[in-house]
């Protein structure tokens, strides 16, 4: 990777031109309007160099051998621990864990840490805007110790009532279990200041930074977060890879989450003892070269910069929005005004269904999710069955947006709302 | 609600043979939608709704045994608030509405979708949700039969 370092100014059509997925044209020869980075990131270039370089040129696994490809390996590896430490400040590599993404690392620390310190009557705090990767993991270790979940109150703009959290944040709080960004109304969660009111009451927090992390600098010293989680698939990494960022004094009194090969530091016929971290955190074989190029993902955006990377998804945002707003009828945006929010937009059009829309938009190259986004108690709370998201990433531009926004207008004709 | 189906499977093969490509034949599934016989809305209700769509699906049945026939035949009215797949229902109705429960259980409602060439426009979800519907259609066929 070049470390000519990247002017800050942002020339979309160019990063565009370093995702390959963007250089052929649809069947129907249009071109694609991909805006479901939420859901998952396209990959850029030098981040499927890295793997094939892996597979290339020096493939073998992980912390075994120490033949040359093997050492190679571990190099890179600690190269990307060592970018993801840097990347969210983090004290030492070894509260770096690699996992499959970011559901497992939270099933790893609802298990790990809550099996082993939730007692009953202790309460977990969570927020009904929560990925179901953040709520059920944290149902079934309360069902097991005789904790309970509660939840803090959204305000009608779709953001935490902080007003609120005197009554919900209490003694008896032992983790806040809370999204940086809401995969579905885009909020940009208030983490810090969670962070220290839960410091108040001895509540630890952890942030499910797989929409924040992409997309905003991350400082967990700073921030004071116990626990961090992200997946390498929605920053323009490999799919398979993820992170779990552990204060080291939290992670050395865990348990283990799935035990067998390299977690181990002594096996007997009766009983085993654990290596030290994070190898603790990392049984079995790794997803090698995935977390190799993930390193390739944290300097492809390191390099953008992320005031670069907000400053363009605010451009998209607002374009997008104004124009929204402007010429359809019935449309209505959930979540939070622009100072609150990240590149989300999930939306509902009055007299469409989501299905048809994602279908129709479909048939112009224009990709969205619809459906919960599996966060079904949130569209529960906002009373939809259904929603339709459009997500932004850094190879996205105005013509996207553009061809969004006259995809819907084609929709509502075939839908004979025009 | 025993109108005869809105098409049938013979008129379906040959309209989507001469659209050809998906954006003419999703237009023809949107139109059916349009034209699909509306259910009432006390019919809307928990018992008739058919689980695995994402979408929300309606489905009641009514058994008629007509003076010549054998066998009692099976009306299937069905709607979704999704209008493509008020389109796969009219579909589904062309298969199976006013057949007797023994059509019902031999048809081959996959193979029509293969020929139709909409499995390559189907996504699993929607095909669980199709084939929940085709569940529900075959259940009450084999109770009848």
């Amino acid at each position: 990777m070049s470390s000519q370092p990247r002017t800050t100014s942002f020339d979309a059509d160019t990063i565009r031109g370093e995702f390959p997925v963007f250089d052929q044209p649809l069947t129907n020869g249009r071109p694609v309007t991909f805006l479901d980075t939420a859901a998952s990131a396209q990959k850029p270039r030098v981040v499927i160099d890295k793997e094939r370089e892996c597979y290339e040129q020096y493939y073998a696994n992980a912390y075994r051998g120490v033949y040359q490809f093997g050492a190679r390996v571990d190099e890179e590896l600690e190269a990307t621990r060592e970018k993801v430490r840097d990347l969210i400040n983090a004290e030492e590599i070894s509260e770096i864990v690699f996992t499959s993404g970011t559901t497992m690392s939270i099933n790893l620390v609802a298990d790990s840490w809550g099996r082993k310190f939730l007692r009953p009557g202790d309460e977990i705090l969570l927020n009904e805007m929560e990925h179901h990767a953040n709520i059920v993991p944290w149902q079934q270790i309360a069902n097991e110790t005789g904790a309970s979940v509660r939840y803090i109150p959204l305000t009608d703009d779709g953001r935490l009532d902080i007003q609120e959290l005197d009554n919900c944040l209490t003694e008896k709080t032992a983790i806040i279990a809370v999204t940086g960004m809401s995969n579905v109304l885009g909020t940009i969660n208030p983490v810090e200041e969670l962070a220290r009111r839960g410091k108040q009451v001895g509540a630890l927090i952890l942030v499910d930074g797989a929409q924040s992390v992409p997309h905003m600098p991350v400082d967990v010293r700073k921030a004071g977060i116990d626990f961090l989680t992200f997946s390498g698939h929605k920053i323009y990494g490999p799919s398979g890879v993820g992170v779990l960022y552990g204060r080291r004094e939290l992670l050395r009194e865990m348990d283990p989450f799935l035990t067998g090969g390299h977690m181990i530091d002594r096996v007997f016929k009766e009983k085993s003892t654990w290596a030290e971290l994070p190898a603790r955190f990392e049984a079995g074989t790794l997803p090698i070269a995935q977390a190799i190029a993930l390193g390739a993902a944290i300097d492809f955006v390191n390099q953008l910069s992320f005031d670069a990377i907000h400053a363009h998804e605010r451009r998209l945002l607002e374009h997008a929005l104004a124009r929204l707003q402007d010429e359809v009828p019935g449309f209505v945006c959930h979540g939070p005004g622009l100072e609150h929010r990240g590149a989300i937009i999930s939306m509902t059009l009055e007299g469409v269904h989501s299905e048809d829309l994602a279908v129709l938009l479909d048939r112009r190259g224009v990709f969205v999710r619809h459906g919960h986004h599996c966060t079904m108690p949130l569209h529960d709370l906002l009373g939809v069955s259904a929603t339709t998201r459009a997500s932004f990433g850094v190879y996205n531009t105005l013509d996207d947006v553009d061809r969004l926004v006259d995809a819907i207008h084609f929709a509502r004709e075939k839908l004979r709302l025009v | 609600m025993n109108q005869p189906p809105l098409i049938s499977v013979e008129e379906l093969i040959d309209e989507f043979d001469a659209l050809g490509d998906w954006e003419g034949q999703c237009d023809f599934l949107i139109d059916l939608g349009f034209e699909l016989e509306k259910l009432p809305p006390e019919a809307k209700v928990e018992e008739n709704r058919v689980h695995g769509c994402q979408s929300n699906v309606w489905l009641i049945a009514e058994f008629q045994r007509p003076d010549d026939a054998d066998e009692i035949r099976v009306n299937i009215t069905a709607e979704s608030d999704a209008m493509i797949v008020n389109g796969l229902i009219a579909i589904l109705l062309a298969v199976y509405s006013g057949k007797s429960p023994s059509e019902i259980l031999k048809a081959d409602v996959e193979g029509i979708f293969t020929r139709l060439g909409l499995d390559r426009h189907l996504s699993s979800q929607r095909r669980n949700g199709l084939f929940g519907m085709v569940k529900r259609i075959r259940a009450i066929a084999a109770q009848a039969a």
